[in-house]
């Protein structure tokens, strides 16, 4: 009898700790998937604030109408693209900035007008800033796509019905400074 | 921002990690942000009239001399720590935490296991292979999936970085105070009218390239009578001066170990500064000092090298390990003060996009991506 007794009590913290175990491993995954968000949120708020100052800077009347109407058109391309096009729509928004930045003199040239340092310093910050919180979320992709793939998240659905993240890749390479 | 900084590192001791964090938060004063470090300290030492403490380092108790991936370093660890650690982050209501070294078993592993939040980490350390870091892969993984942003501060410290723990970091490389080394008073005696050269850097550490410069002294040394070398830094100097020819001895001036004000001075006693670095360096701090002091430079082409002097725009440069070279070119500069004037302005110039207040600044917009609403707290597992 107090054989049986013990054998009880055996499985019982073998169970118990195991469910401190699966437990855990929730909570990490739980953890990765808030970090998720908060980059990707993150990122969605850089990639936003670069494209409102390229179009403020469209509109600051320091740039000839070419030049303006190019920034203000990638940019604008960029905030209503769709999920589907938005990695080629805010690419192309680099690419636009990289060409418009990188005209001869461009930097002295607005410098030198009211306002036009302020809204490079803006630029500057807000174009590192993207590729600081796409390199961020990128990094959670990678954390999360591996944790999922472990054998426990397999078998147990741990992470509830979120599905597997994906990278966002575009070209953000900054302007010539 | 108010903003919690980890340094892994005993203060009192110099370190490369240790003057990141002091100029990184000196910086961010300077900018208008509330920071508190939190560093291991022997609080005994202190009372015992030691440096005192800056008053934005909180002590998280002494740091032990231990083994760690096949060196010995002062870090701190244990419950005492750990909970010290804890307190800091709970009192200290900080928008966003820095780590520096998460991956030592220091404070920095300590706090991103207790810490709940924005977390950003620097990553300083780079090597071939680290046998530590591969078995602790497990252990860290779970502290270290919680840092939301990463920093290398080189190349090399990322590739590190992607190898052993995979994943990325964003590359913003270490500061120089540059106002530090602007100005300053020369040795006396120095640079004098024959031309002097000068070396900063360990003596008997073959990639810092002593012995080069060493072999294009005595071609030099013979053709210029009065052309004197200035060596500064630790290492045996009787070692060094046995390599000089007896001739050329007394005009070898090795001064050895320097305080940081007698090597600013140093920088500022010389026509030519040499850095005939053989490999190893990812960024050049000591080029970068050099510059701010206004120095003409000479220095081996190598990568980081030639990326810092924009090519042989901001400093000459020679084929690395070539001394004939370094004698050829060190002659032509000599001879020709408009040209050192010309390097001097243009490496002024060219070492602000390395000074604390830049670097600082693109420190800052990594906080700003991260941060949210809350402050930093304190997780329960």
């Amino acid at each position: 009898m107090p054989e049986i007794l013990l054998h009880i009590a055996l499985i019982a913290a073998v169970l118990l700790l195991i469910g401190v175990y699966v437990s855990w491993r929730a909570t990490r995954l739980d953890r990765l998937h808030v970090r998720l968000e908060t980059a990707r949120a993150g990122l969605d708020a850089a990639l936003v604030r670069r494209a409102a100052v390229a179009l403020e800077l469209a509109a600051s009347r320091q740039l000839d109408p070419a030049t303006s109407l190019l920034l203000a058109a990638a940019a604008h391309e960029a905030r209503i693209a769709d999920a589907d096009n938005r990695e080629f729509a805010e690419s192309d928004l680099s690419r636009a900035l990289r060409a418009v930045v990188g005209q001869p003199d461009f930097r002295p040239t607005l410098e030198a007008g009211e306002d036009g340092a302020a809204l490079l310093e803006d630029l500057d910050a807000a174009v590192r800033k993207v590729t600081y919180a796409r390199s961020f979320y990128n990094n959670a992709v990678t954390a999360t796509r591996t944790a999922r793939r472990k054998l426990l998240p397999r078998v147990l659905p741990l992470h509830g019905r979120a599905p597997l993240p994906d990278f966002f890749e575009i070209d953000d390479a900054p302007p010539e400074s | 921002m108010r903003i919690g900084i980890v340094c892994p590192y005993t203060w009192d001791v110099p370190g490369g990690v240790q003057s990141h964090v002091r100029d990184l938060t000196e910086a961010l004063f300077a900018s208008g942000h509330e920071v508190s470090v939190i560093a291991p300290a022997d609080d005994t030492e202190v009372s015992s009239g030691a440096a005192p403490l800056p008053p934005y380092v909180v002590s998280a108790g002494r740091a032990v001399p231990v083994p760690f991936n096949g060196s010995v370093a002062r870090l701190s660890f244990g419950f005492l720590s750990a909970s010290r650690v804890r307190r800091w982050i709970r009192d200290g209501r900080f928008d966003v935490l820095h780590v520096h070294e998460p991956a030592s078993p220091s404070l920095g592993l300590l706090a991103c296991w207790a810490a709940d939040g924005p977390i950003v980490a620097t990553f300083h350390a780079s090597f071939e292979r680290s046998r530590a870091l591969s078995a602790a892969g497990p252990i860290l993984q779970s502290a270290l999936e919680k840092i939301t942003a990463r920093i290398a501060v080189s190349e090399k410290a990322r590739k590190t970085l992607v190898e052993h723990l995979g994943g990325d970091a964003v590359l913003i490389p270490n500061g120089v105070t540059t106002e530090r080394y602007a100005m300053a008073e020369p040795l006396p005696g120095w640079p004098g009218d024959d031309g002097a050269l000068g070396f900063l850097g360990r003596m008997d550490e073959h990639r810092k390239g002593l012995p080069v410069l060493l072999r294009a002294f005595e071609t030099l040394g013979r053709k210029r009578p009065g052309l004197r070398l200035l060596v500064a830094g630790p290492g045996d100097a009787a070692e060094v001066r046995a390599r000089v020819a007896p001739e050329l001895r007394d005009r070898v001036v090795i001064l050895g170990l320097v305080s940081e004000a007698d090597k600013v001075r140093m920088l500022h006693s010389v026509d030519v500064f040499v850095a005939p670095n053989t490999g190893g360096e990812s960024f050049g701090i000591v080029l970068a000092e050099a510059m701010s002091a206004g120095a003409p430079i000479l220095a081996s082409d190598i990568p980081a090298f030639s990326r810092v002097l924009l090519g042989g725009r901001a400093g000459a440069l020679f084929p690395v390990g070539d001394s004939a070279a370094l004698a050829a070119t060190a002659a032509e500069l000599l001879d020709d003060a408009p040209r050192r004037k010309q390097l001097s302005d243009d490496a002024r110039a060219a070492v602000r996009a390395y000074d604390w207040s830049t670097v600082a600044r693109d420190v800052v917009r990594v906080y700003e991506t991260v941060v949210g609403d809350g402050v930093v707290g304190t997780s329960s597992s």
